[in-house]
């Protein structure tokens, strides 16, 4: 009792296989100190799986290992290995250690027999390496010769013991007979299942021509894990499981900073520009300029010095070059000085998942703040409509994650209509900011025309703009909307032309209009000012008048009084007072 | 049979194990029977001297390994079975 709660104590500690993704479906690895199942077809990984896990635990976890091959000759496996850059010859000396354990061609069998050789040798060199993990390659091989399915279990029984007993990390591999990994219950080995802690299915399909690798926990005694198929790649270093929205990755530190899209008025359409490390989609059909837009935010990204890897799959890399030399796009200088990287692949062969763990190791390698993939729909092409869709879903989750710019182009089919119909792969739900790019035929011109149909935290215009392409460059225009009409190309530039000689005749109106004002004006202000001086004059001579009546009256009195003297006096007295009465 | 050379087997046993205890009686039983006096028998338990079992890559017991004549072969199993273990010494030609 207490050794099995010491045990299950120690279950909750992980053996960290190294596998990227792989860790992160089981939270953590292998279940330390028990035994797992690997089970998988020919040529589904499984000495690659195995071989990694110990090359991470002697490398990085300081835990020795033993690899017992029954299968492969050991220096064949490391020979196969070399590809993976896993320094085995190194690690060979004291941390890893190779058994062969194939079965001679020629080996001569009588009768039962048990495993016990093995395990006693595996005894003594474990304890001599210390070895904490151990990997049974192909146990099927040598299981194969035992006669009887009770004495199969039973030698399966004695190993699963023995690792138990040792708390030795293991794996165990198992052939599975085709991909009908439902049905291993009822495969030879299929109680192996029941007793390990843990069982892993690794599958080699081909969808529609396209190869597809996927990996499944089936079991995993005492932990949480991701039970849906994960899909994987053996690339240049080793095996690597894909794992869709892991918390980690989800939670990325988003950025305020705005990168530029290489377009002045498509900046000033977006609010200043892109987000660093938002994702980008510019839909549209075939000749829209999807490449040139791309092409001219790569030539702006290197031209702040941040590298950039341009991805082509349509084209090849000096074609992009030179065709976008002609929209006044030069890339070439910044392929010179390596600020630049350009990939150009064909989307026929291996599968998008393939292209993706390609891309991401590439960017890495080159450091890359800004991605251009062109055209991402592409990938469509390769293997079934599900899996695609989660490469697509998984691009963006990367790159959100190690806070690049990602702009990816996506042609729509012809034959879905003018509309605005969604990019094929889906991804239009995800990206950040979407440029649907379109034609539109007006008057015998087909025009190119780029509206923002989302562009998330950002205010953006929601006009749509008439896109030119011309030697110095790509320019936004602003579309003539007239009477509920939107104008393009040479419409627009007649319409444009109408309204400036509208304008200039009216202005030359305003300006006859105000001389003849002005004119008035001067005559009516010299008319003022002649009144003015004929009133002075009139006031002159009223002043006069008034004064010479005066005088003229004094003088008439005067002269009167004179009169009444010289007459004699009173008469004027006496007159008066008889007129009363 | 012609020629009188000895036989000299390592026989590779997992200490009591069953199948082991097995093998031990019938080497001895066989080689009373077809090699008389001219054999010697080395029995090894590998949980004793796992060392010689790895360095002889014996993985699974009991094998019998024939040191001489040569070639050197190894024959796993409890050699329950005459004919095939005859066959491998090539004491037999044919089987019959």
């Amino acid at each position: 009792m207490t050794s099995a709660r010491a045990s299950a104590a120690k279950l909750s500690v992980k053996a960290s296989t190294g596998i990227a993704g792989f860790d992160e479906i089981t939270g953590g690895g292998l279940p330390r100190g028990r035994t797992t199942l690997l089970v998988g077809g020919p040529g589904s990984g499984k000495t690659i799986f195995g071989l990694q896990f110990l090359v991470h635990g002697a490398q990085e976890c300081r835990e020795p290992g033993i690899f017992v091959a029954f299968e492969e000759s050991s220096p064949r496996i490391v020979a196969n290995a070399e590809s993976f850059g896993w320094n085995l010859a190194a690690l060979q000396k004291k941390k890893l250690y190779f058994m062969d354990a194939q079965p001679l061609a020629d080996l001569v069998q009588s009768g039962d027999f048990d495993l016990c050789g093995l395990l006693a040798a595996l005894d003594a060199k474990s304890r001599e390496l210390g070895a904490r993990r151990i990997v049974f390659d192909a146990l099927d091989v040598v299981l194969a010769l035992l006669p009887d399915p009770a004495l199969k279990r039973r030698e399966i029984y004695r190993l699963h013991e023995w690792l138990l007993a040792r708390e030795l990390t293991g794996i165990i591999t198992l052939k599975a007979g085709g991909d009908e990994t439902m049905s291993l219950s009822q495969q030879p080995f299929g109680f192996m299942q029941f007793m390990v802690d843990c069982a892993v299915m690794l599958n080699h399909s081909v969808v529609l021509g396209v190869s597809q690798r996927s990996l499944r926990v089936q079991k995993y005694r005492g932990s949480g894990f991701d039970e849906n198929e994960s899909a994987f790649l053996i690339g240049n270093r080793g095996f690597e499981v894909a794992v869709a929205h892991t918390q980690s990755r989800m939670d990325a530190t988003v950025s305020n900073e705005r990168v530029s899209s290489g377009v002045e008025r498509l900046d000033t359409m977006l609010g200043g520009g892109y987000y660093r490390g938002a994702s980008v989609l510019i839909t549209g059909f075939s000749g829209t300029a999807k490449t040139t837009l791309s092409g001219a935010f790569a030539e702006a990204a290197c031209r702040r010095g941040e590298h950039t890897m341009f991805v082509c799959f349509d084209t090849n890399s000096t074609e992009v070059i030179r065709n976008l030399r002609s929209v006044g796009i030069r890339l070439d200088r910044y392929v010179k000085n390596g600020s630049l990287r350009m990939i150009s692949s064909r989307a026929i062969t291996g599968s998008a998942e393939t292209y993706l763990v390609r891309i991401k190791a590439l960017a890495m390698e080159h450091g890359a703040r800004c991605v251009v993939i062109d055209p991402v729909s592409a990938w469509s092409k390769s293997g079934n409509d599900l899996s695609t869709q989660s490469v697509a879903d998984r691009l963006i989750d990367w790159s959100k994650g190690e806070g690049t710019t990602l702009v990816c182009t996506s042609l729509l089919d012809e034959m879905s209509g003018q509309g605005e119909g969604g990019s094929q792969l889906q991804i239009s739900a995800l990206v950040d900011t979407w440029i649907h790019l379109n034609y539109l035929i007006q008057a015998g011109e087909r025009n190119r025309g780029l509206s923002i149909v989302k562009s998330r935290g950002t205010a953006h215009s929601n006009q749509v703009r008439e896109l030119i392409l011309s030697d110095a460059g790509v320019t936004l225009t602003d579309t003539y909307t007239a009477g509920g009409e939107v104008l393009m190309g040479t419409l627009r530039w007649e319409k444009e032309r109408a309204e400036r000689v509208a304008t200039e005749a009216t202005d030359a109106a305003a300006k006859l209009k105000r001389l003849r004002l002005d004119a008035e004006e001067a005559e009516l202000e010299v008319r003022v000012k002649s009144l003015q001086t004929e009133l002075v004059a009139k006031q002159v001579e009223k002043a006069l008048l008034v004064r010479t009546t005066q005088s003229h009256e004094g003088e008439l009195s005067r002269g009167r009084t004179q009169m009444q003297e010289l007459r004699g006096a009173d008469a004027t007295t006496a007159v008066r007072k008889a007129t009363p009465p | 049979m012609s020629q009188r050379g000895i036989f000299r087997f390592r026989l590779y046993v997992a200490g009591e194990a069953p199948n082991s205890t097995l093998a031990i009686a019938n080497l001895a039983a066989f080689c009373r029977a077809y090699l008389p006096d001219r054999y010697e028998i080395e029995i090894v338990d590998v949980f004793r001297e796992p060392k010689r079992a790895l360095a002889d890559s014996i993985f699974m017991t009991p094998t019998l390994v024939v040191r001489t004549p040569p070639p050197a072969r190894k024959i796993v199993g409890t050699l329950s079975q005459t004919q095939t273990v005859l066959l491998a010494l090539g004491l037999v030609s044919d089987v019959g």
